[in-house]
């Protein structure tokens, strides 16, 4: 502010000379400012995102058990990885079928129920807390109470489908039931796609549906060529959102395991660690690579998984993103 | 917000009188959404009434498959307070929820602001960057942080839950930041021309203004908080004295290996105040749902 002209005497040269000085003192006070207020995340990622993802990479060249300084063992994790580990390969499939299974599932679900909210004429707050809470439920707390409902023996749903006349299957004791069981509760949790989705159905423009309308088509055409592809951006962010989050699935499986197999236990058939109670069925990829870091001490190993975990998360990413542009529809939304 | 997809004939041009079986057609249609909406509604809502029934049972019933409770036992609500620390598992859950979502909140906003409103060269990609960060999953990262808090002999306490929060959070940087970027330019330069310094701008203006996403992310700071799992079962070790309350949660069960009745009145206990947060702050919950889809 002080730098402006004061006098008329150099009428070019002084006053030039001052505003390009006051321009670029201003510059460095916006370039201090933009650093000052970014500097908090600027730390964190350095701190908490750039050296672990540096350091993971380091130490998945070595053997480190956390009480012994690290040994170099050049490729040996990784080869133990991909060749040896027995456990490994049962891992990636558990948790491909599961992501394969419950993701599909969910989005189909919280779609469903969405539309049908809107369709609804009365009761529709009721309707939305009621799917929505589960949402928001402790994974602990949700897991525990899935596995008391699905006790084989005594839970309430196998005591409900008895009257039926159906014998229920054994659920969490059971490794070819307990994946959909994990699924079942994994749809119970839909609350957050499912409010994304009605949101973005009710912003589907109306004149967009009359027009439909006036063209001739029903409700099941409007909702396949007007509702589904003005709303696919949505759509593919929950399924993009779905595998990201499936394959960190953790939780549950390994609540679930522990719990169940405490039970079975109780029968007197199980003693030792199982890792992903019933016979390996619920060891997803995270919780085989919790076991090897923090159950085994192998933190070299474990890296060598994070890694190949990284890789594997930042291709799915972008494959989906990619693969889905030309069928997904960013036109009208906005 | 009812029935806006549904009510299509009413805005025609000319209203004719819709035919009968057409007519009959979209009643039978509406009974079967309305019906299938309470089926799943019930299916919903039938987990939490089957652990609420359970735990008012006792041991021995609950063993049983019997589903309604014989006589209530509302004791075990006391009982299951003697029969393990849920205070204290509580009171930790709390220290961790409020001081991380304190951290949060100061340490986010100005980095939000600066991605919204500040200009400078490399903003788009140093963003691209905190949706990677925000999308990788933890497992990635975590060997080499417990390696260092470790060596900072913090395992066994809350502080590397919490400290990491006084640091930003991708998810909250990037939801603010959507929020940010609604407000009107108006507004920042009718303060800019006072002679307001961007700091001032962000603390007099940009606060008042962005209250409701500032509320979503508290309420959904405190929510994770509440219900992680994963870190504080790294970090905070072998003394129950230092569990959170879904670690004491997990652990109930090896604690008191047949008692389901009381093993759900603690679950019940947990879910509790989530679901009290939720009716005191319904709306912001759904605002910050819908802010982070539609816009994403």
């Amino acid at each position: 502010m002080s730098s402006l002209p004061a006098t008329g005497a150099g009428p070019a040269a002084v006053p030039a000379v001052d505003r390009r000085r006051a321009r670029r003192r201003a510059g460095w006070r916006r370039r201090l400012t933009v650093l000052a207020f970014l500097s908090p995340w600027l730390a964190g990622f350095a701190i908490f995102f750039g050296y672990p993802l540096v350091m993971t990479t380091y130490l998945s060249f070595f053997h480190y058990d956390l009480l012994n300084p690290p040994r170099w063992v050049g490729l040996a994790n990784y080869r133990y990885l991909f060749g040896q580990d027995a456990q490994i390969w049962p891992a990636v499939e558990n948790t491909l079928v599961f992501i394969a299974m419950s993701v599909p599932l969910q989005v189909l679900f919280a779609f469903g129920i969405a539309v049908l909210i809107t369709r609804a004429k009365a009761g529709v707050g009721v309707f939305r807390t009621v799917f929505y809470l589960p949402a928001l439920v402790p994974p602990v707390a949700a897991t525990l109470g899935f596995v008391y409902l699905l006790n084989p023996a005594t839970g309430p749903v196998n005591t409900i489908l008895g009257w039926l006349g159906i014998e229920g299957p054994l659920w969490f004791n059971d490794p070819s039931w307990s994946k959909p069981s994990l699924v079942m509760l994994g749809l119970w949790g839909i609350g957050n796609t499912m409010i994304i989705f009605l949101a973005a159905v009710l912003d589907v423009p109306r004149h967009l549906y009359e027009s439909a309308e006036l063209d001739g088509a029903g409700g099941w055409r409007r909702l396949r060529y007007v509702t589904l592809p003005t709303i696919s951006p949505v759509l593919l962010f929950a399924v993009v959102l779905g595998v990201i989050q499936g394959l960190q699935y953790f939780t549950q499986a390994f609540v679930a395991a522990n719990v169940a197999a405490g039970q079975a236990s109780q029968g007197g058939a199980v003693s030792t660690l199982e890792l992903g109670y019933p016979e390996g069925s619920t060891l997803f990829y995270p919780v085989l690579l919790y076991y090897h870091g923090f159950r085994f001490f192998n933190m070299g190993y474990a890296s060598a998984m994070a890694v190949l975990l990284l890789v594997v998360a930042f291709a799915a990413t972008s494959l989906i993103i990619r693969g889905s542009r030309r069928r997904v529809h960013y036109g009208t939304t906005r | 917000m009812s029935g806006a997809a549904v009510r299509l004939e009413s805005t025609a041009p000319t209203r004719r009188a819709v035919p009968a079986p057409i007519r009959r057609r979209r009643l039978l249609i509406s009974i079967a959404d309305h019906s299938l909406l309470i089926v799943a509604a019930i299916a919903f809502l039938a987990p939490v009434v089957f652990i609420g029934l359970t735990s008012l049972m006792t041991t021995d019933q609950a063993l049983s498959s019997q589903l309604w409770p014989s006589p209530f036992r509302w004791r075990n609500y006391v009982d299951v307070f003697s029969s393990a620390p849920l205070w204290r598992w509580a009171l930790n859950s709390f220290i961790y929820a409020s001081l991380a979502t304190i951290g949060l909140l100061v340490s986010s906003v100005p980095v939000a602001y600066a991605f919204a409103r500040l200009r400078f060269r490399g903003r788009e990609p140093l963003f691209l960057v905190v949706l990677v960060a925000l999308m990788l999953p933890p497992q990635v990262t975590v060997v080499p942080l417990y390696v260092m808090w470790a060596k900072l002999g913090l395992i066994g306490s809350l502080w590397p839950l919490i400290i990491p929060n006084w640091l930003g959070d991708a998810f909250a940087i990037f939801l603010l930041r959507q929020f940010f970027l609604t407000i009107p330019e108006e507004y920042l330069d009718a303060a800019r021309v006072d002679g307001c310094g961007e700091l001032r701008i962000l603390t007099s203006v940009v606060l008042r203004l962005a209250k409701p996403a500032i509320a979503a992310v508290a309420l959904f700071s405190v929510l994770y908080t509440w219900n992680d799992f994963f870190l504080p079962l790294l970090y905070v070790g072998e003394n129950p004295d230092h569990w959170v309350a879904s670690i004491g949660l997990a652990q109930f069960r090896s604690l008191h290996q047949v008692q389901w009745n009381l093993t759900m009145a603690a679950t019940l206990l947990i879910m509790l105040p989530v679901v009290v947060v939720f009716f005191l702050a319904q709306k912001a919950f759904v605002e910050g749902v819908t802010l982070t889809g539609v816009k994403g």
